[in-house]
């Protein structure tokens, strides 16, 4: 491919649409156009203008394409809206497939068959994401390299046609040597960078906002690799973990060698006496919860990790673990994100069924039941069987769903002196069952005491950092590109007369009344907004 | 300490009111100099009443903080509100950079109705459950309402775009677009006023009915029941019988209030079209006449330049710093987090056409009206009818 050479002697790559240097026009179509120019990107050379071949260019001239990159976002962001009709897989407790059937009917289950349940873990959703990636990174370099050659190419004098097409001209016939002079001084109090070449001047400000957008494109990648990043095994750490009051227990994914200790879990409501400010909120709610906070200690262990052993422990740190308040140690992070009441004891007594005369009371550990519970005088108590979780499973048989004392149940052996055969007596929540004919005994229920369970969520998130940088960065790009304005003004002499254009890449407003304050006190004529000017004829104003 | 706050709501809520009146007296009286840039005697004083009024609020927003021990911004009401009292600071800004106080006669009635609509819901102080006891409450919440804010005034700036470019001699697409814009604020007057007018009255009706889980509960109307709810039995004597009962997935007491609030926005719509005789936009059209059509497409766009990073930090970063905190993750896909990234992809894609694609004038004018949309939605909507972690209506 050929580079093209202007008549001012600059040499501009192929495809470029205005000379680097002096912004005549090489493009032949634009060339006897009246119209006011095109300034984006300094008309440069941009790849994917110029080259459509291989079937490289045609990829890259698709991921280059603004409207390509705008049907992604829209895209993107219709399909989030169906996200949020009904609640996520994350925010449901109940298997999926039973869940939105249950709840919304047939609409329900065509959501979940669709696989908008989870919608945005779906291959597809990624795939958008992952597009608009690719997006950013081609859009950027397609113009950021030609832009950044053009705008360091660019020379002070202009040529006329460049000029006379910007949006912001005007034409001063008789200027006054003595002005030049005064708009230098006026321009560098406002700022300006001003370039001199045989009497011509430059102006420029603010060239470094041309970049923001670029940056924030930088910082959206980075944003997006930190994203991805957590599925690299071990940069990621997501896990559960409930400990009892009282109890210690291995934090996951740390090699066991932190433990954590819950002395307390409470639980605190507001008080609307104490707190009057919020009387009647309270009133109107029944309860509002003011604090969820487990007492923990931290355990680090130091013995070596053997199998069987009973660790060694090292105390770290106490620490009150409440929302917001997470513990942090070693890259990990310990939040405080539920609770649960668990049965600790039930407690019976023996009784006569008919004088209620009672022998003495069982107390059962739920977690630890003992064999035998020895009243004293000849009475004690056997458990004969013990169910946590109580079921009759299909064969009618009573068994146990599992291993946590959700719904305990009980076969009690009753031994009195006054029998030759101790009673057997199957007592469960609300029931009880005497299989082997009437009994005298019984095992009278008395109360039940319980515990408190915290639920933490373990996290560590190596790639924090990294979406953190990307975060910043972003934010950085979007302010230079939003909050600065790249102002050009051009103000030259052409055939005795003097030529002042101006351009900006945003805020004309602004611009204007600026080229207002820097041409006071001068002779020279304001330029015109011609672009305006344009419109109010087509207004009919 | 709380009754000096509501006070000083209502001192700025009337002073919004009058600053109306002057704004659009600064208009008429303008005719004669149309080139004339500067504002007049009746703009002035219409700005000093905005600044005194914002003032008025800002005290009210301080006086319910130290009442409250934390931020008012809590709450339906209390966001609402910080959400209207954002809106006028974003005015008075946007007013010393371009000086028209035009954009103050269509800044200001939306923000009244935004505070209006607000304290339509309770005005109790409330506590704060535990993840909202954070620092980072005030922080992202006020930073993203600032933002969505300032993205408003680019809707009140395409709005006066539209109103001045859109031919209203014949009827067409636009024009009934723009109407239906106009019918919708209105509709939200239609809701205070219906709402308004019932609490007044002290209206109350209560239900019994089976919920989709064949529960018996009970629900208490505040409005005449026109949708009833599943398998519902009036308890209330004299009480207004239900003209439909709504199946149990509906609900119905959420569904009555639109309905209302339809109602009342049609019959003020009748009331006003009846006396202008013509569109609402139509009629709008003489107050804009002086203004260019380049210069407030610019403050549409530049409205839109500024909102959106504050927006980006409060509405998207902020929230995931202390969504990270609260809730051990900084982004859970919760519908109001998913209504904030489409909020930011859409003015994304709205900076992206008008960047490249040239899509200035009436198209981005048109997409700045739709971007208040999705802002007033995921303020409405979401917190309403999508519940959610931030769902304030509970």
């Amino acid at each position: 491919m050929k580079d093209v050479k202007c008549e001012c002697g600059h040499v501009n790559p192929h495809g470029t649409v205005l000379c680097e240097a002096c912004g005549k026009v090489l493009d032949e179509q634009e060339k006897n156009n009246k119209e006011l120019l095109d300034m984006r990107y300094e008309g440069s050379a941009r790849r994917s203008q110029t080259y459509n071949k291989t079937i490289i260019d045609k990829i890259w001239n698709f991921f280059s394409s603004v409207k390509v990159g705008i049907w992604l976002i829209v895209i993107t962001l219709l399909t989030s809206t169906l996200g949020t009709i009904l609640p996520q897989e994350m925010y449901i407790n109940l298997p999926p497939d039973v869940y939105y059937e249950q709840e919304y009917g047939w609409f329900g289950k065509l959501y979940y068959q669709l696989g908008l349940h989870d919608l945005y873990g779906s291959w597809w959703y990624l795939l958008l994401i992952a597009m608009i990636g690719i997006s950013l990174v081609i859009c950027s370099l397609d113009r950021v390299v030609p832009l950044y050659k053009a705008l360091k190419a660019q020379r002070v004098t202009r040529h006329e046609g460049f000029l006379n097409r910007q949006r912001i001209f005007g034409v001063t016939e008789h200027p006054e040597e003595k002005d030049l002079a005064v708009i230098k001084n006026h321009l560098h109090e406002r700022r300006y960078r001003v370039r001199e070449e045989n009497g011509d001047l430059l102006a420029e400000k603010g060239r470094f906002s041309r970049w923001g957008p670029y940056v924030n494109h930088v910082g959206l990648i980075i944003f997006l690799i930190g994203a991805m990043l957590r599925f690299i095994p071990g940069f990621y750490v997501n896990e559960d973990l409930w400990v009892k009051e009282g109890e210690t227990a291995v934090v996951p994914e740390t090699g066991e060698k932190y433990y954590l200790k819950n002395n307390q879990f409470i639980l605190q409501h507001y008080d609307k006496n104490k707190d009057k400010t919020f009387e009647k909120a309270i009133e109107q709610a029944g309860s509002v919860v003011k604090n969820y906070q487990s007492n923990v200690v931290l355990y680090e262990r130091v013995s070596k990790n053997l199998p069987g052993e009973k660790p060694e422990l090292k105390k770290l740190k106490e620490y009150k673990i409440k929302v917001n308040h997470p513990l942090d140690f070693n890259g990990y992070s310990v939040f405080q994100s539920s609770f649960r009441s668990e049965l600790k004891t039930m407690s019976f007594v023996l009784a006569n069924k008919k004088t209620g005369e009672s022998f003495g009371a069982v107390n059962i550990d739920l977690e630890d039941p003992k064999a035998t519970y020895n009243l004293g005088h000849g009475y004690s108590v056997k458990i004969l069987n013990y169910f946590p979780d109580f079921e009759f499973d299909k064969n009618g048989e009573p068994s146990t769903k599992s291993r946590l004392p959700n719904n305990p149940a009980f076969v009690f052996s009753m031994t009195t002196p006054d029998k030759s055969k101790p009673e057997t007596s199957f007592v469960a929540i609300k029931q009880t069952i005497e299989p082997f004919g009437e009994n005298t005994y019984k095992m009278a229920f008395q109360g039940i005491e319980t515990k408190n369970v915290s639920g933490f969520t373990v996290r560590k998130d190596s790639s924090l950092w990294v979406i953190i940088l990307g975060g910043i960065i972003f934010m950085i790009g979007v302010m230079q590109g939003a909050y600065w304005n790249h102002r050009r003004i051009w103000v030259q002499n052409k055939n005795g007369q003097v030529w002042i254009a101006a351009h900006t890449n945003k805020n004309w407003y602004g611009l204007k009344r600026e080229i207002e304050t820097v041409l006071l006190d001068t002779k020279l004529v304001i330029p015109e907004d011609q672009q305006q000017k344009e419109n109010l004829e087509k207004e009919g104003v | 300490m709380a009754t000096i706050s509501s006070n000083l709501l209502f001192i700025a809520f009337i002073l919004y009111l009058i600053s109306i009146l002057f704004y659009g007296g600064s208009i008429k009286s303008k005719n004669d100099s149309s080139e004339k840039q500067g504002t007049n005697t009746w703009g002035k004083i219409a700005v000093l009443l905005t600044i005194v009024g914002f003032v008025s609020q800002l005290g009210y927003f301080i006086t319910r903080w130290i009442a409250a021990g934390h931020a008012p911004v809590s709450n339906m009401f209390e966001f609402t509100t910080f959400f209207g009292m954002a809106l006028v600071g974003a005015f008075i800004v946007i007013y010393f950079i371009y000086r028209t106080t035009l954009l103050g006669l269509f800044t200001m009635p939306v923000a009244i109705l935004v505070i209006a609509y607000a304290s339509m819901f309770p005005r109790e102080i409330t506590p704060l459950i535990p993840a909202l006891q954070s620092y980072w409450l005030h922080i992202h919440v006020t930073t993203a309402a600032m933002g969505e804010a300032i993205l408003a005034i680019s809707f009140a700036a395409g709005l006066i775009y539209l109103v001045k470019a859109i031919d209203q001699t014949k009827a067409s697409k636009q024009t009934f677009w723009l109407e239906v814009v106009m019918f919708s604020l209105v509709t939200v007057l239609g809701f205070v006023a219906v709402s308004s007018i019932f609490s007044s009255m002290g209206y109350h009706e209560k239900f019994n009915w089976v919920d989709k889980h064949d529960n018996q509960v009970t629900v208490e109307y505040t409005m005449p029941a026109i949708t009833g709810p599943h398998e519902g039995k009036l308890l209330t004597t004299n009480g207004f019988k239900p003209l439909v009962e709504m199946p149990a997935f509906i609900n119905a007491k959420k569904s009555n209030t639109v309905i209302w609030s339809l109602i009342g926005g049609l019959i003020l719509y009748g009331l006003i079209r009846s006396v202008l005789r013509r569109r609402i936009a139509a009629a709008l059209k003489p107050l804009v006449k002086n203004i260019k059509l380049d210069f407030v497409d610019e403050i549409s766009y530049r409205s839109v330049l500024i909102g959106f990073p504050v927006f980006t930090l409060g509405a998207l970063i902020f929230a995931m710093i202390w969504a990270q905190m609260a809730w051990s993750r900084f982004w859970g896909w919760d519908p109001k987090e998913v209504w904030a990234l489409i909020t930011w992809l859409f003015y994304a894609a709205f900076l992206h056409l008008r960047l490249s694609k040239g899509w200035h004038g009436e198209k981005s004018a048109w997409l700045a009206v739709i971007g208040f949309v999705i802002i007033m939605f995921n303020l409405v909507a979401v917190n309403l009818v999508i519940a959610g972690l931030h769902s304030y209506a509970g």
